[in-house]
């Protein structure tokens, strides 16, 4: 296993963890682009942008560009986060240097117009597939909830009105600002050619044009409120809780994961033993999540609408005790024992090392091997989860629930 | 292209798939894969949902819950810690044939992981004052689905489609929970945690010999005990709407395939892969890509059992766009009946054998392949054979099967606003 890096005269970065023992090539573009960069007149545009990626180029038409992923018998997709778009692709290791030249290809897209008008329809179609689906918005709406007017409150999809005013020139001028090679990483994992995969990204990429890319980070400050939404057509409730947390920068990110684990993994964690084992709820769980300059806890809870004022009221209390008697030895050491081999056995696949490969280098321009990600969680310590816990409580926290109840009151 | 396909055999390590049958029926069937840190299991017992009786379907789900709290000298809270303490990564599910086990884990700890789930086959306690708790997991299991529509749809689908019981769906219905009692748990628990009809695949850095002796000393007390069959009905067929206030309408399409043990398997998944595996696909392109009604649209090979095979289709799509969605559907599904070519062939064939070389890269995946190809074929293929049939598949000899075989006699189900028209050849 080797890390290897290279930066192109235009700032695109290259990385690549090596592995010649592996069976397939995973690549991706990691590009610093997401809902956070957006604004209201062009809000779902990181998420519009990234079909359009697949929608053709100066030398493929879009049937092209998936006749030839097919034709590689590549595993491809692409996804868009509050911060990132990420396109990749994992092939059988002869094909890297192909496959390398087409994602290269698709990261300076045609966007036109007839191709655009036709997409405009499958987002459209994908906004009404989440309107229909657990939970409901609630996510959405509760980030807009606790991160106001700060730029994460942002919905990735847009709506259905930003996403039908959007034009070719809003997303041209929309690319122009964040597709900059310095805002982007091509990363690769598994059994990588490095020489090759640098020499294939000069020759595609050597000429793009860098230009400047800013990014908004204000501070957040933390925020409390509980709100529900009626929704008629749900069965069960969804209630969405978000605190603050440690941001990608910070080192505390390492404990506040493991503190998740402890209170909200969704097997053997205290919200399981609490709601899901008991039959409480169908679901409990709590998750760490980071940001460029901004953390989040993100708690959620989905139960019987008859059933949903009585768990609130016990899941403050559980949040609240968490904060004042800290956490077990025995805890402690059953998060990391899991969340080390859970590591462990993700990194088995280049398709899946991709993505911590990737994250790492771009929120933080760091690698990290399997064995150091694993060392930092066995360092922490019951005195860091405590700390954690005054310095972030889960019970100060943005709630929102959606479905059926039209009347639910917060913790006292 | 850049190498022949049969070259790419060069691929597979193929290491022998290593399996024994003990005294009382359990067959452990095993894919070691040195070059990995991990190894993996699953397991399993022919407990699925088509052996509840007719009223209580969603036993086998509650059974299964039940037996996991708690066994052999482990209270339920000691069961789950003990894994997390191995660091073992499991899962329960259960299916129309199967209620199934599984884990990941570092290679070293699998002895212990599976000495866990030999307690739990063995020795669960099946704890009555835990029954309510139990029931309610099982009551909110079916109440979170309410809220799957596209869930919804494929049950709908398949249980119109299939002959009962194998169409069940394992939650099963309230009413069923409700009013099961402990002792249903426990004859249910008696009449299919049975050994004979149990496979437990192993994948990941194991070593063959230690480990049949090891699973064989752990399951030994296992006692071989007759399983009864369960009555089949034949399918109903045909067209059905279920109303559901959403904004898109979910469309489900079913017709009759082989199933995966038949002889013309491959030519029926070949043809499934033109019309729906890749971005290239010809329901991807001509749904989503050319028109742009849809987010997802797919089709897939069912078995709900040995005997039955099926094709499943879905799409969702807005309410106004449904019709012209079913019926571009339904286009494909008889244009591929006129065959498939060479480019799409040529595609598919890149694209299932790099899935079957990248799967070498995950012990969990191997694992469940091995226990469903066993149960299925009553032998393993090894990765190599697998590549071979798909090396020859033609053309031809797909052409010949959809001659023999065109979609037909649809089975139509949809859930949204309103009802759509179904396309002619429905069954």
């Amino acid at each position: 296993m080797e890390f290897r890096e290279h930066i192109l005269e235009n700032g695109l970065e290259v990385i690549a963890e090596c592995n010649p023992a592996a069976y397939s090539t995973a690549i991706a573009f990691f590009v610093k682009a997401g809902s956070r960069d957006e604004n209201d007149a062009n809000s779902g545009v990181s998420h519009f942008l990234e079909h359009m990626a697949f929608k053709g180029t100066p030398h493929r038409t879009a049937a092209e560009v998936n006749r030839e992923l097919d034709e590689m018998g590549s595993h491809c997709n692409a996804f868009t986060s509050e911060e990132q778009t990420v396109y990749y692709a994992t092939v059988l290791p002869d094909l890297q240097t192909r496959a390398v030249a087409l994602l290269c290809d698709i990261m300076r897209p045609s966007l036109r117009e007839d191709d655009f008008e036709t997409e405009k329809k499958v987002i459209i179609e994908e906004i009404y597939k989440y309107d229909d689906q657990p939970p409901f918005g609630a996510h959405e709406k509760c980030m807009a909830s606790h991160f106001g007017e700060h730029p994460l409150a942002r919905n990735i999809l847009g709506s259905v009105e930003s996403v039908t005013a959007l034009t070719p020139a809003a997303m041209r001028e929309y690319f122009e600002q964040r597709y900059s090679p310095g805002g982007m990483v091509l990363a690769a994992a598994g059994n990588v050619d490095f020489e090759a995969l640098v020499r294939e990204a000069e020759k595609q990429c050597g000429q793009w044009r860098a230009f400047p890319t800013s990014r908004q980070t204000p501070p957040t400050p933390a925020h409390q409120s509980f709100d529900f939404l009626a929704h008629d057509k749900a069965a069960q409730q969804y209630t969405v809780q978000l605190s603050n947390g440690p941001a990608a920068e910070d080192e505390a990110r390492y404990a506040s994961r493991i503190m998740a684990t402890i209170f909200g993994d969704d097997c053997g964690s205290r919200l399981y033993w609490e709601f899901v084992e008991s039959g409480l709820a169908e679901y409990a769980s709590c998750g760490a999540y980071e940001y460029q300059g901004a953390g989040l806890l993100m708690t959620f809870l989905c139960c019987a609408p008859q059933d949903t004022q009585e768990n609130v009221r016990r899941l403050h209390d559980m949040q609240v005790a968490f904060s004042q008697t800290g956490v077990s030895q025995d805890e402690l050491r059953r998060a990391v024992a899991k969340t080390s081999a859970h590591v462990v056995l993700q990194s088995e696949r280049p398709g899946n090392r991709l993505f911590s490969l990737g994250s790492n280098w771009i929120q933080r321009r760091k690698y990290r091997t399997v064995k150091e990600t694993v060392q930092a969680y066995q360092a922490v310590t019951k005195n860091d989860i405590e700390a954690m816990a005054r310095r972030f409580p889960l019970a100060v926290n943005t709630t929102l629930s959606v479905g059926p109840l039209t009347e639910l009151a917060g913790p006292a | 292209m850049s190498r022949g396909l049969s070259a790419l055999r060069e691929f597979y390590v193929s290491p022998p798939i290593l399996s024994h049958e003990y005294e009382n029926g359990l067959v452990l069937v095993a894919e070691p894969m040195p070059w990995l840190e991990s190894a993996a299991f699953t397991l399993l017992l022919p407990a699925g949902c088509i052996y509840d009786a007719p009223n209580r379907v969603g036993l086998a789900n509650l059974t299964c819950e039940m037996v996991q709290r708690g066994c052999g000298q482990r209270d339920s809270r000691r069961f789950v810690e003990d894994l997390e303490n191995l660091g073992a990564d499991t899962s329960s599910s259960v299916s129309n044939t199967h209620t199934s086990f599984g884990g990941a884990m570092l290679a070293d700890t699998l002895p212990e992981v599976l000495g866990i789930f030999a307690d739990l086959v063995l020795r669960p306690h099946l704890p009555g004052e835990q029954l309510e708790e139990g029931k309610m997991v099982c009551v909110q299991e079916i109440r979170a689905i309410e809220d799957e529509l596209a869930q919804r749809l494929m049950s709908g689908l398949r249980r119109r489609h299939y002959p009962a019981p194998y169409g069940r769906s394992a939650p099963g219905a309230l009413a069923a929970i409700e009013q099961a009692t402990m002792q249903d748990v426990q004859a249910s628990f008696q009449n299919n945690y049975v050994p004979r009809g149990a496979i437990l695949g192993v994948a990941g850095k194991i070593e063959w010999e230690s480990l049949r002796e090891h699973v064989g000393k752990i399951f030994a007390d296992w006692k071989d005990r007759p399983q009864t069959a369960p009555p089949e009905t034949p399918a109903g067929g045909g067209y059905e709407h279920l109303q559901q206030a959403s904004q898109q309408t979910q469309i489900g399409m079913a017709f009759d395939s082989v199933p995966y043990a038949d002889p013309d398997y491959f030519q029926a998944r070949g043809a499934i892969g033109v019309l729906s595996d890749g971005m290239s696909s010809r329901l991807f392109t001509e749904v989503r890509e050319n028109r742009g009604l849809c987010y997802t649209v797919y089709a897939s090979m069912g078995s709900a059992h040995r005997r039955h095979g099926a094709v499943l289709c879905y799409a969702g799509t807005s309410t106004e766009r449904a019709q012209e969605t079913l019926d571009v559907m339904t286009a494909e599904l008889i244009r591929l009946g006129q065959g498939v070519e060479q480019g799409e062939l040529d595609r598919l064939k890149a694209r299932l054998k790099s899935s079957l070389i990248m799967i070498q890269e995950s012990s969990q995946a191997r694992s469940g392949g091995v226990a469903a190809e066993w149960h299925h074929l009553n032998r393993v293929r090894t990765l190599a054979e697998l590549g071979e049939h798909v090396d020859r598949l033609s053309c031809q000899s797909i052409n010949a099967y959809l001659a023999e075989h065109p979609p037909a006699d649809f089975t139509v189900v949809t859930l949204g606003e309103q009802p759509l028209e179904p396309p002619d050849g429905v069954s």
